[in-house]
């Protein structure tokens, strides 16, 4: 210890370089393949062209990869204090976007940023992990037991989920209420807290079910038959199968994906690019492209369990989980599995704000991986006992 | 890697277990759980892609053709309809239009704006693309203008980066390029209305016209074409992508008339404001040569619309501008009808050429006394002599003696009253010879005054100008030549267009000769009626018969006043005035018909005009021409 401090005091970059040589290559390397792979569906979705879609989106990648290594340097400490400011400025975020914020489709909402159209619930999903998280390092495991220690990151939750909901973003408040719900789990409430919880859920879902706006039990009933309506509602649906089908198992083929290519395929650049790589890359395509993120949730979680403090493991847990819930949601909607949603594919769909928050989590991850062995502030059994 | 860093994982775990915090080895287990979660629903959606990929890849498949495949329809073009030397009489004319795409451009106002500085908009023009905004789909283009000029199409490309959504798209227009000259032979057309839609969908397409009169309306389904389409790739909102395959279909037949459009602007020059019909035949095979009808109508005003103001005026017109006279307008034929009653009554074996009968001026039958129209009548006459002087009561004294069915059935072998089979026209009228069986089915008695005026080509006797000239050309030749327009559809000859098909009449050939000599008679020699129908043609003689047909009974009174002159009548009570005749008389070649409305007496009205037409038709002798002759005419008019 005393050694590397002498050399941090003779050549500062040392720490910066030693910690670079510390994040996850391989990792690192995953999600850059996964861009490459974004890249090309998006060439392939602007027609042929680098144009519209996929240039703009390498330069966010590129930018976004920059802010990734910058945030991986940062010690948990930093972080930890980078926690409330941030949490309280996406909630800001949120309430102004509810007072003047864009309305695109219907759902999400937008505000303009310094010429950037930013979607504060991106921001607000990273903030609450950093804020659980660091909630959650502070208090310790035995407190947990305790009901009332579990209200105040409750409120965490329930703030943003409400402000979210009342966009109206369906799609995302569940996420952010699920990314909450495993980062509790994850940080060990009791099992008994839990059974409490579920239990009236169902009661619960009917309730929130008469409050659902038309166009979303429209998207309810039409994920059930979609068939009903097929130039309406289910049109994205139906269509989005017919491309997924005609892929087959090898693909149409590069730039030749007929339905992509022809417009059929609604909103192809951001919710719907996975359909148009299965198009032209077939199930083979499509089963690898899953793979990879599945690659990415695992590492994360791995990365998660590696940590030797509770603020990277949770940090790691929330970050995954919060990708895996984005590809599972987009996956699903795409594959006709659950209601339409506007939940794009991290990393490959087209958008900036949300390529920007996914390679900002992937930062704190890497944070998390490079300070793994760390042990700040953490309130051991032993000291408190 | 999966399995390494499960083994990981499993190192991992057990470290909590050495280690003092419980807190690590619970999130290790949780992590576990979520991690068995978040690959077992991702492996759910793989399976579920698999299923939609791979097991029902091929009924996908099939939808996603059925999405990116549409086939197009679009009108032919329709076909040419030339005069017998080539020249366009209805044609195309490229029509370059300037469509707009709403969803091409985000500020419609304003692209519409510099539009119309550029191409200015007619006010009409632009209520009709604000309706179109409002009702269109976004997709849909709406016609902003068309028939644009080169300067304004020169002048919208210039200018195509500030008009987005802007498109310059060409179509076809139906032109008449002599206007109303052809307008009652060639027609018009006119976009098809609902009811014709429902029973051919092929009409519904953008562009398709329907005839509605003349040789388009009878031709339609040769000028039609056949319908062309295109296979394209379309995206969902039906923009067209690609185009895959083409059927570019057949374009409309071009049909050849039997009109030389040269001679039939030299009739209609000779005609002048005046209403009246002419028909020139050549008398051979039935070709008709030019066929005007005065006064006319714009025929290309039909395709975009006529306007109610341009209709109340055509409908209102007691000169019938939108009848086509030569096959619609009904006349009686008055004195033309003669020869048709001699050749009965020959036939009949109720005259012969040398019988001679004695006209006092009038003659009394069943107690009616019948005026000639020479009050001191011709004296005792022949044949000859009665065609030549026109005489009246000759004529009645053939028609007592012969009666009524003869002389039907007769006229109506040489065309008259009776159907004009081979004519390409549509509201052909028949006309009518009366007989007293038709009499006695309409409820009425035939009287012996009947046949008696019926002799002379009044009372009910009705025909057409064409079936005035097809009757000259049967007596010219002797042969039972049948009127038509088209000589050839698509480079087929039309049947009939020699001299040897055309049947023989089945009536001994000196009777033909005698009738003719009497025509010859009327124009060739002293004392004749028609002096002025005489040709200034050295070596061709005409032959010829005058008509002035009575459209209203003349009073004794007004007759015995002694100051009857039916020039002071008003217009509409004139008699009109008729001629045929066919030249040259030891030849025949032309036949022509002349009937002019209300003109008073056919020997100086109808008679000279039949003459200058027959004249121009020998100078320009069309059926010799291969080629149009129009630089020959130019030259003899000069001289």
């Amino acid at each position: 210890m005393k050694f590397q401090k002498r050399l941090l005091r003779a050549e500062p970059n040392f720490q910066i370089l030693t910690k670079l040589w510390q994040v996850n290559w391989l990792y690192v390397l995953l999600i850059c393949a996964l861009a490459v792979i974004g890249y090309g569906a998006l060439y392939s979705a602007g027609g042929g062209t680098s144009r519209p879609f996929a240039g703009p989106q390498s330069i966010r990648f590129c930018f976004g990869l920059v802010m990734m290594l910058g945030i991986a340097l940062m010690s948990p400490a930093i972080l930890v204090r980078m926690a409330w400011p941030l949490y309280i400025f996406s909630l800001i975020l949120l309430v102004a976007v509810l007072r003047m914020g864009h309305v695109g489709k219907g759902a999400e909402r937008w505000l303009m940023l310094g010429g950037m159209q930013v979607q504060p619930s991106e921001l607000a999903k990273i903030a609450l992990v950093l804020m659980l998280a660091s909630w959650f390092h502070k208090i310790s495991y035995r407190s947990m037991g305790n009901p009332l220690m579990l209200v105040p990151p409750a409120l965490m939750v329930l703030l943003p989920v409400a402000l979210v909901l009342k966009e109206p973003n369906l799609g995302t408040a569940v996420i952010i209420g699920t990314v909450g719900a495993s980062m509790f789990f994850g940080a060990g409430m009791r099992l008994w807290q839990i059974a409490l919880l579920v239990l009236p859920m169902p009661f619960l879902a009917r309730i929130a079910y008469g409050h659902l706006h038309d166009y979303q039990k429209a998207r309810v009933t039409t994920f059930l038959h979609p068939e009903s309506d097929p130039l309406g509602a289910g049109y994205n649906i139906i269509q989005s199968k017919i491309a997924l089908g005609s892929g087959g198992m090898w693909g149409q083929g590069y730039l030749r994906g007929t339905q992509g290519q022809l417009n059929f395929l609604p909103e192809k650049q951001t919710d719907f690019i996975f359909t148009m790589i299965a198009e032209e890359w077939g199930y083979v395509g499509g089963i690898t492209v899953i793979g990879m993120l599945l690659l990415l949730v695992f590492g994360g979680m791995l990365i998660a369990m590696r940590s030797r403090n509770q603020f990277g493991r949770l940090l790691g847990l929330g970050i995954s989980m919060n990708f895996f819930l984005y590809c599972a949601v987009n996956l699903s909607m795409v594959m006709g599995a659950i209601p339409v949603g506007g939940v794009p594919l991290p990393l490959i769909s087209y958008g900036g704000s949300a390529m920007l928050m996914v390679m900002f989590g992937f930062g704190l991850l890497m944070s998390a991986w490079v300070h793994r062995n760390s042990t700040f502030g953490e309130t051991t059994p032993g000291e408190k006992d | 890697m999966k399995l390494r860093k499960k083994k990981s994982g499993n190192r991992l775990m057990s470290r909590p277990e050495e280690g003092k915090n419980p807190s690590r080895g619970v999130f290790t287990r949780r992590a576990l759980l979520l991690m068995a979660a978040q690959g077992a629903v991702l492996g759910a959606l793989g399976e579920r892609l698999y299923g939609l990929q791979v097991l029902n890849g091929s009924h996908y498949a099939k939808l996603a053709e059925n999405n990116r495949l549409s086939k197009r329809f679009f009108a032919p073009p329709r076909g040419r309809i030339t005069d017998r030397f080539g020249i366009s009489v209805a044609a195309n004319r490229i029509n370059w239009r300037a469509l707009l795409l709403a969803e091409e451009t985000s500020d419609i106002n304003g692209t519409l704006e510099r539009f119309a500085q550029l191409v200015p908009l007619e006010p009409r023009d632009s209520v009709r693309i604000e309706h179109e905004l409002r009702h269109k789909r976004r997709f849909i283009p709406i016609m902003l203008r068309d028939f644009l000029s080169w300067d304004d199409m020169a002048r919208l490309e210039l200018n195509m980066p500030s008009l987005p959504g802007v498109l310059i798209d060409v179509g076809t227009t139906r032109v008449y390029p002599f206007g109303p000259l052809m307008a009652h032979v060639v027609g018009y057309v006119a976009p098809p209305a609902e009811k014709d839609v429902v029973h051919n969908a092929e009409l519904a397409l953008p562009g398709m016209r329907v005839g509605r009169s003349g040789i388009e309306q009878t031709q339609d389904l040769n000028l039609r074409g056949q319908v062309g389409s295109v296979e394209m790739e379309v995206n969902a909102v039906g923009r067209v992508m690609a185009e895959l395959d083409r059927d570019p279909g057949l374009a409309g037949d071009e049909i050849a008339l039997t009109i030389d459009s040269g001679l039939q602007q030299q009739v209609l020059g000779r005609i002048g404001d005046q209403s009246a019909s002419a028909v020139v035949m050549d008398c051979r095979n039935g070709e008709v040569l030019a066929m005007v009808s005065n006064p006319s109508f714009d025929p290309s005003l039909f395709d975009s619309g006529v306007s109610q103001a341009q209709w109340i005026e055509w409908t209102n017109n007691s000169q019938t501008p939108l009848i086509n006279k030569a096959v619609s307008g009904l006349y009686p034929p008055g004195s033309t009808f003669k020869p048709a009653v001699a050749m009965a009554a020959l036939r009949a074996g109720t005259l012969s050429p040398s019988d001679r009968i004695t006209c006092p001026g009038y003659i009394d039958v069943g107690g009616t006394r019948f005026h000639c129209w020479s009050r001191y009548g011709h004296g005792t006459i022949n044949l000859r002599q009665g065609l030549k002087y026109s005489c009246d009561v000759f004529f009645y004294e053939v028609a007592r003696r012969t009666g009524m069915d003869p002389i039907a059935a007769t006229s109506e072998l040489f065309g008259l009253g009776a159907r004009l089979p081979e004519i390409e026209l549509p509201h052909v009228r028949q006309g009518l010879i009366p007989t007293p069986t038709w009499r006695r089915a309409h409820g009425h008695h035939w009287n012996g005054g009947d046949t008696i005026v019926s002799g002379i080509g009044q009372g009910f006797v009705q025909v057409t100008p064409l079936q005035l000239a097809t009757y000259a050309s049967r007596i010219a030749t002797g042969r039972n030549v049948q009127p038509h327009l088209i000589r050839s559809v698509a480079g087929r000859m039309a049947d009939l267009t020699d001299l040897g098909r055309a049947p023989g009449m089945d009536m001994p050939e000196h009777f033909f000769a005698d009738i003719r000599a009497g025509m010859y008679a009327v124009v060739n020699e002293e004392g004749g009626t028609a002096p002025k129908a005489r040709l200034d043609i050295p070596g061709v003689q005409m032959a010829g018969k005058t008509g002035s047909a009575q459209v209203r009974r003349v009073s004794r009174a007004m007759r015995e006043s002694g100051h009857f002159n039916s020039a002071n009548l008003p217009w509409e009570y004139r008699p009109h005035a008729l001629f045929i005749c066919f030249a040259p008389y030891d030849a025949p070649r032309y036949a022509t018909a002349v009937v002019i409305e209300h003109g008073n007496a056919g020997a100086d009205v109808a008679a000279p005009l039949a003459r200058d037409i027959m004249t121009d038709t020998l100078r320009r002798d069309p059926v010799n021409h291969r080629e149009p002759p129009g630089q020959e005419v130019a030259q003899a008019e000069v001289d």
